[in-house]
């Protein structure tokens, strides 16, 4: 293939460090490095750290709401807390662990020797850190963090003192880094794919990040453009989203909808690839409706850009804008289902065991359809206007976001540990772990439907003694939840730094097929020198030709 | 499928049947309040029709699935079949799907419309939000005011008060000047606000609208039962945003136009008062 071409020519830039050499110093490897393992293993450690920073804020909002009045901190510090811990688990524990997946995965799942542009690759993780201490450094400064929300709505959001100008710059980066990420994940998929490796057979998991790659690239954009106008709307005179000057509060929201709508996809598209690769491992069977899966992909990432305004319902739009978006949204259903069942038909008949990985897929896709299933409830715009801001939406979007996307995350950390450090992890507490979160999240989670339904607010430090009791449970809930994290860090600590556990074969799962089980265990530095033979049964999705 | 709901907890069921007492949130409170008006209702009606359709599909497919983890296991000698296809099987969970959402989208829209229908009102309240309060101002009749979280409660919910919230009767939900609205009649809300955004949501009404600084949105309610209704704002609007409640008061028309008339006179300057009685009574009629 011509493409192949464009890696050699990569691979002799970087001739110094062929051969499966690694780069000599530390410094020099984890710094300066380029391989695309590298790098996934940092975006994936970086993920996990601030998804315990982003962790340890929420557990301060559980403190604080454990019982009514204010027992530990100020109303503004509350806000605070609550605008940090969506921006640190967003964009800073979601996004990028599934960019480090796709870095560790998607060129050995496509037979490539490394990513395309693998320079840019060590760029667009190294902006992270910076962006995450910029962002960080607001709750040392004066007059504290951010504390409007992480949607930002002016005019609220450019109230606050000098954090606003540190958060949209640390926005800024952080768009710069997905963005570039995004790119070279689009220019590995279509450029350096084995032979053989037509785009209808590559694994869901490459489909599903392809797709957002391309989501990323479209609305990481208008999410600088937005931020970009409350910074001149706060600092440079002008009115972009002030009536007083002829500008729009209600048009910040727009903007911010037309990149968060699209946003909610890029971080549950690549979960959805994650159980389309765990579940059919673990029935032994192939994954049912391969290219069902990938235009229900498809489908999702189109309508995803006509729905925004469902996150906006009472901001007093048209009658005619309601029923447009209420349709809209609930149409996207019908892809969304047809996944589910998917999913399902795949188990049906199958031979299934029931280890960490499949746990968590299993688990993912049940808890998730619960989101879905609120997610539905909330497209009805009669019944949102009820819904809309309480804890019902909080809930909604803890289930499709820690058991959703979360689950698949851990899902496939356990699936693919054994690839990355050629041993397996501690099968009984990998058990232990899925067991404890899943309780504990729904204790966590669930009583906060009873609480939106009952008439609690969002985003509120305090409440009325009605709400007591299930606060009380699921500040619990989130306790339990948070220290049972504590044991997925040892599980990779146990693995990765004091390398116990059993060495773990190549093919490592007895139903495992695709092309990155055709390397040895752990994987050999360089992906694929030479590109890959493609058997079609070793194909996880050999037959989608008939 | 109301009931059904509702013998889960006792004091839900009560409340149910109490029908326009529902208008504290309760402990244990486990569903949506009906309400105390016809769109409130429609909305819960909505809302519970969707979640029985939602546990239905719930139950079909998480079924489906435990049928298949407890039947289909490798231990217990299952050997997986090749199948990766059904066409018959995936145009049924096209379409059925499809057709379940157009049930949903009759009476959605249905309700959506009818709550859209701000006309012909016969009085019109203004609602300015403020950061923290609202204001309260009965368009051509003079009458305006402010309304706060009340005292109790403000004192109570400062950092280490020391003030238990349970000792304080409705903790959050009370104000010192609440909305007066006349039962039986439709009254329409302009919403606006002064600062930033704010949301005006009380529960029982069945909604709540956005207040936006420098644009006015409009929506309406009719109480039929007189009563005492709480809510709260509901969109993030900084730092007190969790303590500038809402209460409305409706009372028949009578009691409300006696109301009425007496804030006329109160906000009147001291000397205008004798001056301008006979209006206040000839509106008060």
């Amino acid at each position: 293939m011509a493409h192949h071409g464009d890696h050699t020519h990569d691979a002799a830039h970087d001739g110094h460090d062929d051969h499966d050499h690694k780069p000599s110093g530390f410094f020099e490897r984890w710094f300066c490095g380029t391989n695309h393992k590298d790098i996934g293993t940092l975006y994936l450690v970086f993920s996990l750290i601030m998804f315990l920073v982003g962790g340890s804020m929420a557990l301060v909002i559980r403190a604080e709401l454990f019982q009514p009045g204010m027992q530990l901190v100020e109303p503004d510090f509350f806000n605070s807390m609550t605008t940090m811990h969506a921006l640190v688990m967003i964009f800073g524990a979601v996004m990028p662990a599934f960019v480090g997946l796709a870095n560790w995965m998607i060129p050995m799942m496509i037979g490539a020797p490394d990513m395309a542009l693998p320079r840019m690759n060590n760029w667009s993780f190294w902006i992270m850190p910076f962006a995450f201490a910029l962002l960080l450094s607001t709750l040392f400064m004066d007059g504290g963090g951010p504390a409007g929300g992480w949607t930002l709505y002016p005019p609220l959001s450019i109230q606050g003192g000098n954090n606003v100008a540190f958060v949209i710059f640390a926005v800024h980066m952080m768009g710069i880094s997905s963005i570039m990420g995004a790119i070279n994940i689009i220019a590995t998929i279509l450029n350096l794919r084995a032979p053989g490796m037509d785009l209808l057979k590559m694994p869901v998991f490459v489909w599903t990040w392809l797709i957002t790659a391309f989501l990323l690239i479209a609305v990481m954009p208008v999410l600088a453009g937005s931020v970009t106008m409350l910074l001149t709307d706060k600092y440079f005179g002008t009115t972009f989203f002030s009536a007083a000057g002829g500008g729009d509060p209600v048009m910040f929201q727009h903007i911010f909808w037309f990149f968060g709508h699209p946003e909610v996809y890029i971080m549950i598209l690549p979960a959805f690839g994650v159980a389309s690769e765990i579940i059919p491992t673990f029935s032994r069977k192939p994954l049912f409706g391969y290219q069902a899966m990938v235009y229900a992909t498809a489908s999702i990432a189109f309508l995803s850009f006509i729905v925004w305004a469902h996150h906006m319902f009472t901001v007093g739009m048209p009658l005619g804008g309601l029923i447009f978006f209420m349709y809209a949204t609930m149409l996207i259903a019908i892809p969304t289902g047809v996944k589910v069942f998917n999913w399902v038909a795949t188990m049906w008949r199958g031979s299934m065991s029931f280890e960490t990985p499949m746990l968590f897929a299993v688990g993912f896709v049940i808890l998730f359809t619960i989101g879905g299933f609120s997610g539905l409830m909330l497209a009805i715009v009669p019944a949102d206007f009820q819904y809309h801001d309480t804890y019902f939406v909080v809930a909604h979007f803890h289930y499709v976001l820690v058991t959703g996307a979360i689950f698949s995350i851990m899902g496939a950390v356990y699936y693919w540990l054994p690839k990355w450090t050629g041993r397996m992890y501690n099968e009984t507490l990998g058990k232990v772990h899925f067991w404890l979160s899943t309780i504990t999240v729904n204790i966590l989670f669930f009583p906060q439907h009873f609480l939106g339904l009952a008439g609690m607010p969002r985003r509120i430090p305090d409440y009325n003694v009605a709400f007591a009791d299930f606060n009380m449970i699921s500040s619990i809930g989130g306790f339990a939840f948070g220290l049972s994290q504590l044991l997925f860090a040892w599980i990779i600590i146990d693995v990765c730094f004091l390398k116990r556990g059993q060495k773990a074969t190549a093919g490592v799962w007895e139903g495992a097929r695709g092309l990155e089980w055709t390397l040895s265990s752990p994987a050999p530095y360089h992906s694929f020198s030479t590109p890959p033979k493609i058997d079609d049964r070793m194909l996880a999705h050999g037959d989608v030709a008939h | 499928m109301k009931r059904l709901l509702g013998q889960l907890v006792v004091p839900a069921l009560t409340l149910l049947v109490a029908g326009g007492a529902f208008a504290n949130p309760e402990p244990w409170q486990l569903n949506m309040t009906p309400g105390v008006t016809a769109t409130s209702q429609d909305v819960y009606q909505l809302h519970m029709l969707i979640l029985w359709i939602c546990v239905f599909i719930g139950i079909a497919v998480f079924g489906a699935m435990f049928y298949a983890m407890f039947k289909f296991r490798k231990s217990k000698g299952a050997v997986a079949a090749r199948f990766s296809h059904n066409t018959t099987a995936e145009v049924i969970w096209t379409t059925i799907p499809i057709l379940i959402l157009l049930g949903m989208a009759y009476p959605a829209t249905r309700t959506l419309v009818r709550m859209a229908d701000t006309g012909n009102a016969e009085l019109t309240v203004k609602i300015t939000g403020y950061q923290w309060k609202w204001r309260y101002e009965y368009l051509g009749e003079d009458v305006k005011f402010m309304s706060s979280l009340a005292r109790a409660a403000d004192e109570a919910r400062q950092l280490g008060s020391g003030i238990d919230p349970h000792s304080v009767e409705n903790y959050l939900l009370d104000v010192d000047r609440p909305l007066v609205i006349p039962t039986g009649t439709k009254v329409r809300f302009v919403i606006t606000a002064d600062d930033v955004i704010h949301a005006w949501w009380v529960p029982s009404l069945g909604w709540k609208q956005d207040a936006i600084p420098g644009f006015i949105n409009e929506a309406w309610t009719q109480v039929d039962e007189p009563g005492v209704y709480r809510g709260q704002c509901a969109e993030l609007c900084g730092k007190d945003h969790g303590f500038m409640p809402i209460v409305v008061v409706a009372k028949p028309r009578a009691e409300f136009d006696a109301w009425l008339a007496g804030q006329k006179a109160a906000q009147m300057p001291a000397g205008a008062v004798a001056a301008s009685a006979p209006t206040a009574t000839s509106s008060g009629i």
